[in-house]
């Protein structure tokens, strides 16, 4: 399996916000997703080709619109190749913590 | 910890090196199932009008319960889905799984599911996200290594 255009698409700030947009909301146009951000149309647009190609963002069709979604299974492949070896309940665990502590914090 | 808002449509796609008749097999039959689907038996003759079910792996309990709405091997498989191996999703409205299977280029198949129709079921749609990558990896491992994941 090639992952190097996930690794790729995954290493641009912007391209990294693009998906934490459609992680606090999916299903969006490209015109919202532009709006977020100080950046061309064009530029929007080339990020979402990279990370389309890269299977991050997945496009369908809703009327004439054209909507983007978050596709995390690539992220979980990767996942899967270094953690599932691993007890996966323990890492989780720590997470678990991890994520308390810095609720409480 | 930030939660993922619950959105109406969820949309997971993966490339399997496999032909779209492997993938089909993989999601309607339970000797497949077992193996990906946290070993539940799939229980379904496919034709639209007819039930969509899933069955705990000692096929007493269900755990899922639908209706074919489209079925079109091996390319396309619709059906309702209701969970009812928690409480609170069982109590929610039906929603809506979309099985669509792509042919690709050297021996290649893009898989895609749609989870939709979760306006009335907020609780079903925090419960399938983290489950639909981990079928669609363990579907892919199954099928191009002939191991389910370990786990």
């Amino acid at each position: 399996m090639n992952d190097d255009p996930v690794f790729k698409a995954l290493a641009d700030p912007t391209r990294r916000l693009l998906l934490d947009r459609l992680y606090e909301r999916d299903g969006r146009s490209l015109t919202e997703l532009e709006s977020d951000l100080e950046m061309t149309r064009f530029g929007v647009m080339k990020h979402l080709r990279v990370l389309e190609e890269a299977g991050l963002v997945v496009t369908r069709r809703s009327g004439r619109e054209k909507l983007h979604y978050l596709n995390p299974v690539p992220i979980r492949l990767i996942h899967d190749r270094w953690i599932d070896k691993y007890t996966e309940r323990r890492v989780s665990a720590l997470a678990d913590l991890k994520n308390e502590l810095e609720d409480t914090a | 910890m930030t939660t993922m808002t619950a959105t109406t449509t969820q949309v997971y796609q993966v490339f399997i090196k496999a032909s779209p008749e492997q993938i089909w097999d993989a999601i309607t039959k339970p000797e497949f199932t077992s193996r990906y689907f946290y070993g539940s038996h799939v229980d379904s003759t496919l034709e639209v009008g007819t039930p969509y079910r899933g069955w705990s792996p000692d096929r007493e309990t269900l755990w899922v319960d639908g209706e074919v709405l489209d079925s079109d091997p091996p390319r396309r498989l619709s059906y309702t889905w209701r969970a009812l191996y928690d409480e609170e999703t069982a109590a929610e409205e039906p929603s809506r799984v979309s099985w669509e299977i792509e042919p690709q280029e050297g021996g290649v198949s893009k898989l895609t599911v749609v989870h939709d129709q979760l306006e009335r079921a907020p609780k079903t749609a925090e419960n399938v996200a983290g489950g639909w990558m981990y079928i669609l990896s363990g579907m892919k491992t199954l099928l191009e290594t002939g191991e389910p994941l370990s786990s």
